[in-house]
């Protein structure tokens, strides 16, 4: 084991890919000479060369699309948003021509891109620069979607993007950046569309993703000074969902609560209950609750901004009321 | 490289030959439309052939060619089956795309032909991304990206211009300019409508080309392949040229005249140009121009008869 932040399991991965792969690329604003807007990218311009990390101009729909071109190509790109807001402007490269080509021709054309990039709120940037977009995407056939929490995950889940045949959303979270976890040794990769049980318990089960994870966590240990025992499942992946692994941790517990960073309306926890309902109504011993983001833009204010996303007070609430404490 | 077509009786007959079996073969998809064999949006190239036949000619097997959804010619000319293009058009499962991309989304990699892409100036970013993956694997090919003279307005056009002249990225953008972006004229819709011109702010090479000469075509385009290949950057070409029927099958056509069509028929038609050019010299070429066009007179799709009879790719 070795600790490292999620920043650094993200530079390792991409590193470690590029050494394996003379057609892994790195591609994006400010990618290779500032070492990433959020130092992402630190010492791969040194190492690969500006042929393999190159700084584009700050022109999303165009380098989105250059990047699904060369994929389609037969590289592996890996492109970096600067935050996924900026990932708006490229939607319909990311939609039309990388999710949708290998069904639409049958089979015949590739795309195996890796887009990534900070999603969701960071720290007082306010409404257009805190957006958690994995619904958006989630919804998208031919999208794989994935959304990391610990540096285990940003490590193995992004070698394993790297890997994937298929258009890999991966969307990162700016304040885990600095977040140190420990990590196996060697080559770690993970596999996409399973999810991870980090807490476990038989009272409740809190199902979130990215960020979500940390304050599911930090519920879920005040919820025990209270004597509930809450199970804490980590998404990792949105598209494929895992759904079994939470039908079999509702088997246990009977109740659940879906945290998310994103707005409730056709969510991410909508979806989770969807899934649940379909397959596992039998063990809800009461109705599923969803803690989301407030329905509105996020504002900058702190005291508004906190109010706004989902909090662990929120989750523990959420938690009683499903455990009818 | 060939000798300069216009002096080799051969290569224009292939021209000739080429040309036509697009005509004919777009005229039976029109015709199959017609008898609801064909459905969803259907835009035909008639009109415009001399175009992708005399770039195509100009560059090699294993280069790359992408387009938009007015694709079947370009499909053709790359060597794709005209059966794989008809089952395709007929939602079968032999299609090339086996029946889940239909009209505008057909592709062949092995062919070198990306698509058939239906989002207006989607595949400029992508074709500079093909060009891209060539640069970095060090293979001296160049990329031709097709687009009308319509999506010339789109915003990552000049993205990738941007990107590609930086980059010195070995593509040709290729604007079919036939006059018409759906229903609205060059004029209505351009500011500036020398769109050779457009790539010049980013230090891109442009030129003018009658786009209805096919020899014209081929020789504008050998010598931009060639520079492109050389590593010179992207180029870019106009090509003026026109579409005798609407902007897809379900297009009245009501924003210009029957008479305007009438004229460019009997001027400028490329296949009557380049007929008149060989067989006006009575020679052995000039013979071969009738067989073609008798062959092609008996089986118009170029073999695509059977595509009604293939299974559907759905299970029953």
């Amino acid at each position: 084991m070795v600790e490292m932040t999620v920043r650094q399991a993200l530079r390792d991965a991409m590193a470690e890919e590029m050494r394996r792969d003379e057609r892994v690329f790195l591609i994006g604003e400010e990618v290779a000479e500032y070492q990433g807007a959020y130092k992402v990218s630190q010492g791969l311009l040194e190492e690969f060369g500006a042929g393999r990390v190159i700084d584009t101009p700050i022109t999303e729909h165009g380098f989105a699309g250059l990047a699904i071109g060369a994929a389609m190509a037969g590289l592996r790109p890996i492109n970096e948003f600067m935050t996924f807001n900026f990932a708006m402007q490229a939607m319909d490269q990311i939609i039309n021509s990388a999710a949708k080509t290998l069904y639409m021709s049958g089979g015949e054309v590739r795309c195996p891109v890796v887009l990534r990039g900070p999603n969701g709120a960071a720290a007082r940037v306010a409404a257009q620069h805190s957006q958690d977009f994995a619904s958006w995407f989630g919804h998208v056939p031919g999208l794989k979607v994935v959304t990391p929490w610990s540096a285990t995950d940003a490590k193995g889940l992004l070698k394993a993007a790297v890997r994937d045949p298929n258009p890999t959303i991966f969307l990162e979270n700016e304040i885990l950046y600095g977040v140190s976890f420990d990590v196996s040794d060697g080559d770690v990769v993970l596999e996409i569309g399973k999810a991870a049980i980090e807490r476990p318990g038989r009272d409740v089960t809190i199902v979130g993703y990215s960020i979500t994870v940390s304050r599911a966590l930090e519920a879920a240990s005040m919820l025990a000074e209270e004597g509930v025992e809450a199970e804490v499942i980590n998404l990792r992946t949105i598209r494929p969902l895992d759904v079994p692994t939470i039908i079999a941790s509702l088997a246990r517990t009977n109740r659940l609560v879906v945290v998310e960073e994103g707005w409730s309306f056709a969510g991410i926890g909508a979806e989770v209950i969807a899934a649940v309902c379909d397959r596992g109504f039998d063990h809800l011993d009461a109705p599923p609750a969803r803690v989301s983001a407030a329905d509105v833009p996020l504002p900058y204010a702190a005291n508004l901004e906190a109010a706004a996303l989902p909090q662990a007070d929120r989750i523990v609430r959420a938690v009683r009321d499903v455990c009818y404490v | 490289m060939a000798a300069a077509p216009a002096d080799d009786p051969a290569v224009l007959v292939d021209f000739y030959r080429t040309m036509l079996l697009v005509r004919r073969f777009e005229e039976k998809v029109g015709q199959m439309y017609g008898m609801g064999l064909i459905g969803g949006f259907c835009h035909l190239y008639i009109g415009q052939e001399a175009v992708v036949v005399g770039m195509d000619a100009a560059i090699r097997t294993d280069d790359a060619v992408i387009t938009s959804y007015r694709c079947h010619a370009h499909a053709l000319v790359r060597g794709v089956p005209p059966a794989a293009i008809m089952a395709e058009l007929t939602g079968r499962g032999a299609g090339v795309s086996k029946g889940k991309g239909g009209s505008m989304h057909m592709f062949d990699i092995e062919r070198g032909f990306y698509g058939g892409h239906g989002i207006v100036g989607a595949q400029v970013p992508l074709g500079a991304g093909i060009a891209f993956a060539q640069k970095y694997q060090r293979r001296d090919n160049v990329t031709l990206v097709f687009f009308g003279e319509g999506a010339a307005n789109q915003g990552q056009v000049y993205e990738t211009f941007n990107m590609a002249s930086l980059w010195k990225l070995p593509v040709i953008f290729v604007i079919e300019n036939n006059q018409y972006a759906m229903g609205t004229a060059v004029r209505r819709a351009k500011a500036g409508t020398e769109l050779c011109h457009r790539g010049e702010a980013f230090g891109i090479h442009g030129v003018q080309v009658d786009g209805m000469d096919v020899v014209a075509v081929h020789e504008a385009s050998r010598g931009l392949v060639a520079r492109v290949r050389d590593g010179e950057g992207p180029m870019l070409v106009e090509m003026q040229t026109y579409r005798y029927r609407g902007h897809s099958m379900s297009d009245p056509v009501k924003y210009r005249t029957r008479d305007e069509v009438q004229k460019v028929r009997e001027r400028q038609d490329p296949i009557e140009q380049l007929r008149a050019r060989v067989a006006g010299g009575g020679t052995i070429a000039g013979a071969e121009l009738k067989v073609h066009a008798l062959v092609l007179q008996k089986n118009p799709g170029g073999g695509c008869g059977s595509s009604r009879a293939e299974p559907s790719t759905m299970r029953r």
